[in-house]
């Protein structure tokens, strides 16, 4: 581990004597070929132009309403699409797997049985949801739509950091990314072969067709937002939009006899598959959280009954958490019989005592997470850390001790990137998003997200994170 | 459509009508301020210009509130910058783009872009900035946003049941601000009925069709001099005159034929029957019954009107 840090971090656009990649020839071309004065103008109208299409997001902690902008940097990362085609493989293996995993936890509970997980760490997880035992989901699918975070720590050395199943956003960015990237470079889009991504809303819609409830041929379909406040509403408004369905809140919906409709103009509409962007807790006051003023009163019922489907499903949350992690590759295995594609990082898990005093002896070195943490909160990036910080987490740790996992500092590769003081090396990770329902798909490519401070490991946009557009060309 | 989407959509059409038609009214009321209103002849005094456009707006004691005096200062800023003045353009603006936001994926990208360029635009002015670029430049700015949005609208939303709720959002709201101004008249002309056919009775009506944009076509149709009666046959039973009550009821009476069910027969019946009395009225019956009365009776039924029409679409009935 302590090698993999001295290295020099995997660089996506040159090679280590500093001659360019081949797939980012043309774009090192160009670079080198177009005055700064036009570069900078070109950064300018970007920024200019997602403030007036409103591409914000909105930050919690400060004034309400505060809107952003993600940042968003014009040097693309571009993946040969050699590489890709062993992502792509590794990607769709992993959720098929993840989803065969909530089924079979949610029914026979086979891998409990067969001990490969253990079974308390499944059904003592406070993302299980008990009310989801014996329910059937359509086609058995339940992550519809998953973003899963991979980084590249070198030549051809991929690790999957996490699942994210519940409600992953930032596609809306993958999409404007792109359109943005056309519109400032289109010569580069004429120069090389580069797949396009713009069909995600059709292959989304499509899949939630294929998931409504049985008998449904013309369903009709819904994106839930918890509303205009919340930070992802773009997206939810994004996605309504380009898939042409209703954007509701949950006072548009009512359910009467386990059935959801929504108040139109016109009187009660029936609604049969909901993209839900509202967290499992929020769905139903009557069935979760009591005192959600952003759910569906009966929703929960209706979905019990078959009458309606959440995308994604309900109870996902179990699969994506820290401590589930560590035994995806073996999901792989026991559910397809196959070897995975793609690696985990390799990961300590607190609650084992052995685990536990590797990691208390170099915290320095590590990663520490909160199991249940997301966004890069609550989180010890151990060599960029005061002993301070260190002594707390020390603390923080012994106390309770399961809910941490811990995890080497990876080299993530770094891709160069517009800073103050010009081009630099940045780190980054990408989210692709997988799609299920009839069959697994994905749009080549997906969310590049990079950190902007230097040196930094953390691209959440909540933590100072920008993004780039992502290229997957031909070679 | 979503009852809720519908409502944001009708409104966010009326606050940006609002906005423009407070700019019209500033526009005036600001030129007229510019002539002398002090007339040294008894009784042949102006109103003090500055009250007008809080008079039609109905928003003299909430200014009263926040001002002891009328100043020009006082009122620009009242009903253009104020935050806490719902009816100011900074606050339409805000209401206008906040619906849009709420519903972007009822409109189209191009309309919001628009909508959310102004507003960010106009959360850049404050009373000094509006002052270096000229009153009259700030005021024709809103107006031209207002165009702007309106042409955006029209030439890029697909006519389905969303575009119909910003018609009449838009031609209820205009239809509204068009009898305030001319009732306004009412109220400046009383005091000195000694003038009527003077000069200072020519600038107020001129004032009048200025705002509403009806100068240009009053000379046109007329080529004669500007008469109280003509004024109100143009902007009350014109139907050729884009911003008259008569026109304005056109649009709103065929929406809502148009999107007409059984649920709809009363909203039907009343905009019909305001229909029929500004198709077959007559200038003559007006005067009769008093400029005043008419149009307290016309406000009264349009509100009424915008009551029935949030019954029938924009509430949620179970």
């Amino acid at each position: 581990m302590k090698a993999a840090m001295s290295r020099l971090p995997y660089d996506e656009m040159r090679l280590e004597d500093g001659t360019v990649r081949p797939h980012y020839q043309p774009f090192a071309t160009w670079l080198a070929q177009t005055p700064a004065a036009r570069i900078a103008q070109k950064r300018e109208e970007a920024e200019r132009a997602f403030h007036r299409l409103g591409i914000t997001f909105a930050v919690y902690g400060e004034d309400s309403g505060t809107e952003r902008l993600i940042p968003f940097d014009i040097v693309p990362r571009i993946i040969p699409a050699s590489e890709w085609t062993m992502l792509e493989r590794g990607l769709k293996q992993r959720v098929q797997a993840l989803n065969a995993f909530l089924h079979d936890i949610y029914h026979d509970q086979k891998i409990l049985a067969a001990g490969r997980v253990p079974a308390e760490r499944v059904l003592g997880n406070s993302q299980y949801r008990i009310e989801m035992q014996g329910i059937k989901v359509p086609g058995n699918i339940y992550a519809h739509i998953a973003g899963v975070d991979l980084v590249r720590a070198g030549e051809g050395e991929w690790y999957v950091l996490e699942d994210n199943l519940r409600v992953p956003s930032g596609v809306s960015y993958m999409l404007e990314n792109r359109r943005m990237m056309m519109r400032l470079l289109p010569e580069l889009f004429a120069a090389q072969s580069i797949r396009p991504v713009q069909h995600y809303p059709d292959m989304l819609l499509k899949n939630l067709h294929a998931v409504s409830p049985a008998g449904e041929d013309a369903p009709t379909v819904a994106v839930l937002t918890p509303g205009a406040y919340n930070s992802a509403y773009f997206e939810h408004a994004f996605l309504a939009q380009q898939m042409g369905v209703e954007l509701v809140e949950g006072q548009d919906l009512f359910v009467q006899n386990d059935t959801v409709f929504m108040h139109t103009t016109r009187g009660a509409q029936r609604v049969h598959v909901i993209y839900r962007r509202v967290d499992d807790d929020f769905l139903d006051p009557r069935a979760f959280r009591p005192d959600s003023m952003i759910g569906v009163p009966g929703l929960f019922a209706a979905y019990r009954a078959g009458r309606v489907t959440l995308a994604n499903a309900i109870g996902t949350g179990v699969a994506d958490d820290k401590s589930i992690y560590p035994y995806v590759p073996d999901m792989v295995r026991f559910y397809l019989g196959e070897e995975p594609v793609l690696n985990n990082v390799p990961t300590w898990q607190l609650a084992r005592p052995a685990d536990r005093d590797h990691v208390l002896a170099h915290l320095d070195e590590l990663v520490v997470k909160e199991v249940h943490g997301a966004g890069g909160y609550g989180m010890l990036v151990g060599p960029a850390s005061t002993a301070a910080e260190r002594a707390v987490f020390r603390e923080r740790i012994l106390a309770a001790p399961e809910t941490y996992i811990a995890q080497p500092t990876l080299a993530l590769s770094t891709c160069p990137t517009f800073v103050e003081s010009g081009l630099a090396p940045r780190h980054i990770d990408l989210r692709p998003y997988v799609l299920s329902g009839m069959t697994v798909n994905l749009c080549p490519g997906g969310l590049t997200r990079v950190a902007l401070r230097e040196g930094s490991l953390v691209v959440n946009s909540s933590q100072g994170g920008g993004t780039k557009d992502t290229w997957v060309v031909e070679s | 459509m979503l009852c809720r989407v519908a409502n944001e959509l009708f409104w966010m059409a009326r606050h940006i009508e609002r906005a423009e038609n407070i700019a019209r009214m500033l526009d005036v009321t600001y030129r007229t301020s510019l002539m002398p209103y002090q007339v040294t002849e008894p009784g042949l005094a102006w109103a003090e210009p500055w009250s007008v456009p809080l008079i039609t707006t109905g928003l003299a004691t909430e200014y009263y509130e926040r001002n002891a005096a009328l100043s020009a200062e006082a009122v620009l800023k009242f009903l253009i910058l104020d935050a806490a003045n719902p009816s100011s353009v900074y606050c339409c603006l805000r209401a206008a783009r906040e619906s849009a936001r709420s519903v972007r994926g009822a409109i189209t990208s191009e309309m919001y872009e628009d909508l959310n360029a102004a507003w960010l635009e106009m959360r850049r002015y404050d009373y000094d900035t509006v002052q270096q670029m000229g009153v009259s430049n700030f005021l024709e700015w809103v107006k031209m946003r207002s165009h702007l949005f309106r042409g955006v609208t029209f030439g890029t939303m697909l006519r389905d049941e969303a575009y119909h709720f910003i018609r009449l959002g838009t031609h209820l709201e205009r239809a509204d601000n068009t009898a305030r101004i001319l009732d306004v008249k009412y109220h400046l002309l009383l005091p000195s009925s000694a003038d009527v056919g003077g000069a200072v009775d020519y600038y107020q009506w001129a004032a009048v069709l200025q705002s509403v944009s009806g100068f240009e076509s009053y000379r046109k149709i007329y080529s004669d001099v500007i008469t109280p009666r003509r004024v109100a046959e143009l902007l009350i039973l014109r139907d050729d005159m884009p911003r008259s009550l008569h026109c304005c009821i056109n649009f709103i009476h065929e929406t809502i034929e148009h999107m007409g069910d059984g649920r709809t027969r009363e909203l039907e019946r009343s905009s019909g029957q305001l229909h029929a009395q500004l198709h077959y009225g007559r200038t003559e019956d007006i005067i009769e019954l008093g400029l005043h009365e008419y149009l307290m009776d016309f406000l009264q039924r349009i509100s009424r009107l915008g009551d029935e029409i949030s019954r029938v679409f924009l509430v949620p009935s179970y």
